[in-house]
């Protein structure tokens, strides 16, 4: 008979003491575990190229270009229609991707170890915002940016980390909430730490001045490039929780932009979906929630690790770009206690008078109290091809964690 | 009953439990109100409240 309590207990403490460094960038292909070379990677619970939303099906267009598998837009919409490709989600790879998520088996990755349990997480590198793959655009300009993200930036960074060894993200998580970070939409604080940590090792590296400058530029210029870190330090710290016989803690959240997934720590390998959710949120100028895909993205693995919308108390100027008030922002905080089973032991908020983030969401209080994860944001166009147009704040459908109950319940409590 | 009149004809303080609304008369009588963010667990869903309650009978065979 199986001690739930006890068991997220034992949850619990592999996700407090999990410690993600970073090890080193691969090809995807070579170090992603079960990548194969006809399979496109995707954020989000399972889904086939009939059901996908725009800004997946165009990242995946992107993707056959980028691969070299077509020559024109529509060429590649074919292919990706044919059944030539496989699409499997990042997170039955040890993997994450923002937004559509896609990685194609070229494609540079971070390579991400708890060191603590030995698990490694990978991501592909982070783009910067506006006309980007990862939110559904596949221009000449998107692909020539993933070409030089795989001959220069990738290369150039893995040598950082051979020359520099392990880069600890807990640690620069931790130090940019104190910053006014929450490290899902807002990685200003701790992209600017990862820069300090990496600037002067980049003067070290075999690549010409010009190399350099420009990955330095790269890099300076694109807030959110720490974004495609803090997601596999949180994936790495959620999959030590993996799977915990007994648990009720959320271990993923995430969408594809159709439907929204979690998976429970004490119900190995299963998926329990519900309608991915519009985002109520603040737009980019010429553009209305009429053009808004749904929520889209395996970001949320920020949020169910007690980042993201967990920690926006600690990251009041977000309220600028994902909507609302600065008291809202504590509120959410507030109210994600009631939901999690910890504080977290490493990721403080100041405005809490140094609170541990609320750790650890537990399907039986989301279900017991119906308080939903709060979760902030990017919106995606809904027509593949057009990129980001706003940010904004949503919640998983109820669905979700009403069948992981059921279902929790029937494996565990069968003669009760 | 003397307990109960002495109470109405102090200064009451309420704390309203359910719907904000209940508590408008007495807001717009002057009374101090704390409206409690309360809901009925599992949000009256009685299949919800059954799985739930079979959590708590397991765990109770555990000892807790």
């Amino acid at each position: 008979m199986v001690d739930i309590y006890q068991a997220n207990v034992q949850a619990l403490k592999n996700i407090q003491t999990a410690q993600p460094v970073i090890k080193g960038i691969g090809k995807a292909l070579e170090v992603v575990p079960g990548m194969r070379k006809n399979l496109f990677l995707h954020a989000g619970p399972p889904i086939t190229w009939d059901r996908m939303s725009g800004p997946l099906r165009g990242a995946v267009i992107g993707g056959v270009l980028y691969e070299g598998l077509a020559k024109t837009a529509t060429e590649a919409e074919i292919f990706a229609a044919s059944g030539a490709l496989s699409y499997e989600p990042w997170h039955e790879h040890s993997g994450v991707g923002p937004m559509a998520g896609i990685c194609t088996p070229r494609m540079p990755v971070w390579i991400v170890e708890n060191k603590v349990m030995g698990n490694r997480t990978y991501c592909t590198l982070n783009e910067g915002l506006g006309k980007v793959l990862r939110f559904g655009a596949f221009s000449q300009e998107v692909i020539d940016r993933l070409r030089w993200m795989e001959m220069v930036l990738a290369p150039l960074l893995k040598e950082v980390v051979q020359l520099k060894g392990d880069i600890n993200l807990k640690s620069i998580i931790a130090q940019a909430l104190m910053m006014g970070d929450e490290v899902h939409n807002r990685n200003r604080a701790a992209t600017s730490l990862f820069f300090r940590e990496i600037a002067p090792v980049i003067l070290d590296t075999h690549f010409t001045d010009a190399q350099k400058k420009r990955v330095l530029e790269f890099i300076n210029g694109n807030d959110h490039f720490f974004l495609n870190l803090s997601m596999p330090a949180a994936k790495a710290i959620l999959q030590s929780a993996e799977w915990v016989e007994g648990s009720s803690i959320v271990t993923t959240m995430t969408r594809n932009g159709t439907d929204f997934g979690i998976r429970i720590a004490g119900l190995k390998d299963r998926w329990f979906t519900g309608p991915a959710q519009m985002i109520k949120g603040l737009y980019f100028p010429g553009f209305s929630d009429a053009d808004a895909n749904p929520d889209i993205g395996d970001s949320a693995i920020t949020e169910t690790a007690g980042l993201g919308g967990f920690s926006m108390a600690a990251a009041p100027a977000i309220v600028k770009f994902v909507g609302g008030a600065v008291q809202d922002a504590m509120n959410y905080t507030q109210k994600m206690y009631e939901i999690t089973d910890a504080e977290s032991q490493s990721f403080q908020i100041p405005t809490m008078d140094f609170r541990g983030s609320p750790t650890g969401i537990n399907i039986l209080k989301v279900c017991e109290l119906g308080i939903l994860p709060q979760i902030n944001t990017g919106i995606a166009h809904k027509d593949a091809g057009m990129g980001q147009v706003g940010a904004g704040l949503v919640n998983p459908p109820m669905k979700c964690f009403e069948d992981a109950l059921e279902a929790f319940v029937a494996k565990y409590c069968t003669n009760d | 009953m003397n307990n109960l009149l002495k109470l109405f004809q102090s200064n009451i303080s309420v704390i309203n439990v359910g719907l904000p609304s209940f508590a408008d008369d007495l807001k717009k009588q002057g009374v101090p109100v704390v409206t409690l963010d309360w809901r009925p667990p599992a949000g009256g869903n009685t299949k919800l409240l059954g799985l739930l309650d079979k959590v708590k009978r397991h765990q109770a065979k555990l000892g807790y």
